[in-house]
């Protein structure tokens, strides 16, 4: 509707005579393709090569150069440069000989569906209730979005904090009614359990926020109309509410789950991936091959294109299941 | 991509009240209920910022104590001591500058190409789209080394420089996509009238559209700010010195190897003081939020 205003489809043909119609949709998109081009696209192709060779730190570059102890830098040739290895990063990285691969797989399945799930539930939840008229809703929306106003690093660190072991309130509410201090990162049930609270903290006020623009699109003549056929609460919320909000949930849960599939700072800042890496999820495993230890480049960026391969299958996978349902989308 | 659906019946210029419930027919009983569910989850939301707030202000030996205490021998002193023995102010005006510079530049781009994406029929317009959507998929892990390299190249490492280009890539397709929709909903008769009136494209872009799409365009500003603002992983891989370093990195060095406890008492007020500017802009793009983030995010 809105979005036919512009150019009639073009009768001649011609380069030229698209240009002349088109050059200013053009104009306004060139700089982001351009940044996507350079900054995406080309470090995607680049990325998939480095995955398909045995760069590390150690082997990167033709030359290899140092700070010297004066300020300046020394360069030397490099005497083993990287070299294309083929499929042999993905051997190492599946098959487990290299990295924790399928374990860490697990716990992103885990991290992953618990939280999408308990965001959109909890999001849900919420928007409906601030959907109804109530003293002091718009005090209590502001509160519950501010979550999402915090920078996530900080919330990891207040959350952290919380978690503390010695000094941490939640040890300490539960030591008032007798329960001895939990070493929170010390086991790993316990340490996944706490970086998904934070997460679940940390991602509700968006699915809220976005559930209630989407509650806020259903026209009220068809709760008006429901209840005149009188359907009890509960079959408004099944048969007008979930399906008015279709489009909205496809769309975040996607969105959510790309997202929380690929959160980097909680687990990295939070538990750290402890105890002893048991927390780890893709994203923060890739981020230690790359730059911790000897920087393993090439592994990383197997790690980043199995993740991407993951993602995609899955989204492909999503449409085609809302397509199924009859959703044009 | 989801944009046959919802649009058809949505006028998002005030849609605050077009589905809520009325007031009256709620039982005393529900009422209650509502609104102790509400209070309770507040408090979930508040609690841990409030938490650091009030901790900042205790001296050190009491924030690590095991003991309850809401205020306890209020001091400045954590504050004193982390702006005047840290680098903490360093960092901060770093992040600032990153975050300043990735919002205007993000916003720029965003909204020309939002816009481009939402008036205009052009070759290449539903793959761009597609590509927007795509681009959230790629995890941090596979761009950042050849980010990496390509910034090394380009003498960048180390900058500011380095981490708004960054950003750019990560905010700019989510934003693009978010305004597309929310100019979906400005009606394009008045793009029209722009027209009529003798406005060139872009005198149509800038003088009614623009300031027709402040609700949308303060949303995007708001994300592109806090995703600056808070971003970790470029900023570990990209910066080296301290005096470079952003918050969110600069705050990692508080968090000395395991065994030892991290330093809490610099910790919480840092927390705080980063917590206020993001406030800020959250203050002003709040009252927007819902409408800016339906018409866009939802939508695409």
């Amino acid at each position: 509707m809105t979005t036919a205003i512009a150019a009639a489809p073009s009768r001649k043909s011609g380069i030229r005579r698209a240009f002349d119609q088109h050059w200013y949709a053009w104009a306004m998109v060139a700089p982001v393709v351009i940044v996507l081009a350079v900054l995406v696209f080309y470090p995607l192709v680049n990325g998939i090569w480095l995955s398909l060779t045995n760069t590390t730190e150690a082997n990167q570059a033709a030359e290899i150069c140092r700070k010297s102890l004066g300020g300046g830098t020394i360069c030397t040739p490099n005497a083993d440069p990287a070299r294309f290895v083929g499929l042999g990063n993905y051997a190492d990285l599946l098959s487990g000989r290299i990295g924790k691969f399928w374990p860490q797989l697990e716990i992103t399945l885990i991290w992953t569906v618990t939280c999408v799930f308990l965001h959109y539930t909890l999001g849900l939840a919420l928007a409906l209730l601030l959907n109804r008229e109530f003293k002091g809703r718009a005090a209590y929306r502001i509160l519950l979005i501010l979550p999402w106003a915090v920078p996530a690093f900080v919330s990891a660190f207040a959350w952290k904090f919380i978690f503390a072991r010695d000094s941490g309130i939640l040890n300490a509410t539960l030591g008032v009614v007798g329960i001895d201090p939990i070493d929170w990162f010390a086991n790993t049930a316990t340490s996944l359990m706490a970086v998904i609270v934070v997460n679940v903290w940390l991602g509700v006020p968006f699915m809220m926020v976005a559930v209630l623009g989407g509650l806020q699109s259903i026209p009220a003549e068809l709760y008006e109309a429901s209840a005149m056929d009188g359907a009890s609460p509960w079959q408004q919320f099944t048969n007008v509410t979930l399906p008015g909000l279709r489009p909205v949930s496809a769309t975040v849960i996607l969105l959510g789950t790309i997202w929380t599939f690929n959160m980097f700072p909680i687990i990295f800042l939070v538990s750290k991936g402890g105890p002893a890496g048991s927390t780890e999820i893709l994203v923060t495993g890739a981020f230690k091959a790359a730059f911790e230890g000897i920087r393993n480049y090439s592994l990383a960026a197997t790690y980043g294109v199995v993740i991407l391969s993951i993602l995609v299958v899955y989204s492909v996978g999503y449409r085609f299941f809302l397509r199924k349902q009859g959703e044009v989308w | 991509m989801a944009q046959t659906t919802i649009q058809d019946f949505v006028e998002p210029t005030l849609p605050v009240s077009v589905a809520t419930r009325p007031e009256k027919s709620r039982p005393r009983g529900n009422s209650i209920l509502l609104h102790a569910t509400v209070i309770f989850a507040s408090v979930i939301a508040v609690f841990p910022l409030v938490w650091i707030l009030l901790s900042s202000f205790k001296p050190k030996e009491w924030i690590q104590s095991s003991q309850i205490t809401l205020i306890k021998e209020p001091t400045l002193a954590n504050y004193q001591a982390l702006l005047n023995n840290t680098d903490f102010l360093v960092w901060f005006r770093n992040s600032a500058v990153v975050a300043l510079f990735t919002m205007v530049f993000g916003i720029a781009m965003s909204a020309s190409a939002g816009y481009a994406i939402s008036r205009f029929r052009f070759p290449g317009k539903r793959p761009l789209m597609w590509t927007f959507l795509i681009t959230q998929m790629f995890p941090v892990a596979i761009l950042i080394v050849p980010i990496y390299t390509i910034m090394a190249a380009l003498g960048l490492i180390n900058t500011p420089a380095s981490l708004v280009i960054a950003y750019c890539t990560v905010a700019v397709p989510f934003c693009t996509w978010m305004l597309k929709g929310y100019f979906d909903t400005i009606p394009v008769e008045i793009d029209e009238a722009g027209r009529v009136d003798g406005l060139g494209p872009y005198g149509t872009f800038w003088r009614l559209i623009l300031p027709l799409a402040r609700p949308g365009l303060a949303v995007t500003a708001f994300y592109t700010f806090l995703t600056a603002w808070g971003e970790v992983a470029y900023a570990s891989a990209f910066l080296n010195t301290n005096d470079k370093f952003t918050l969110a990195y600069g705050l990692q060095t508080f968090v000395p190897k395991d065994p030892t406890l991290p330093l809490w008492e610099l910790l919480t007020p840092a927390a705080v003081l980063i917590t206020i500017p993001s406030g800020i802009v959250f203050f002003f793009a709040q009252k927007h939020l819902v409408a800016g983030l339906t018409a866009g995010g939802t939508k695409g």
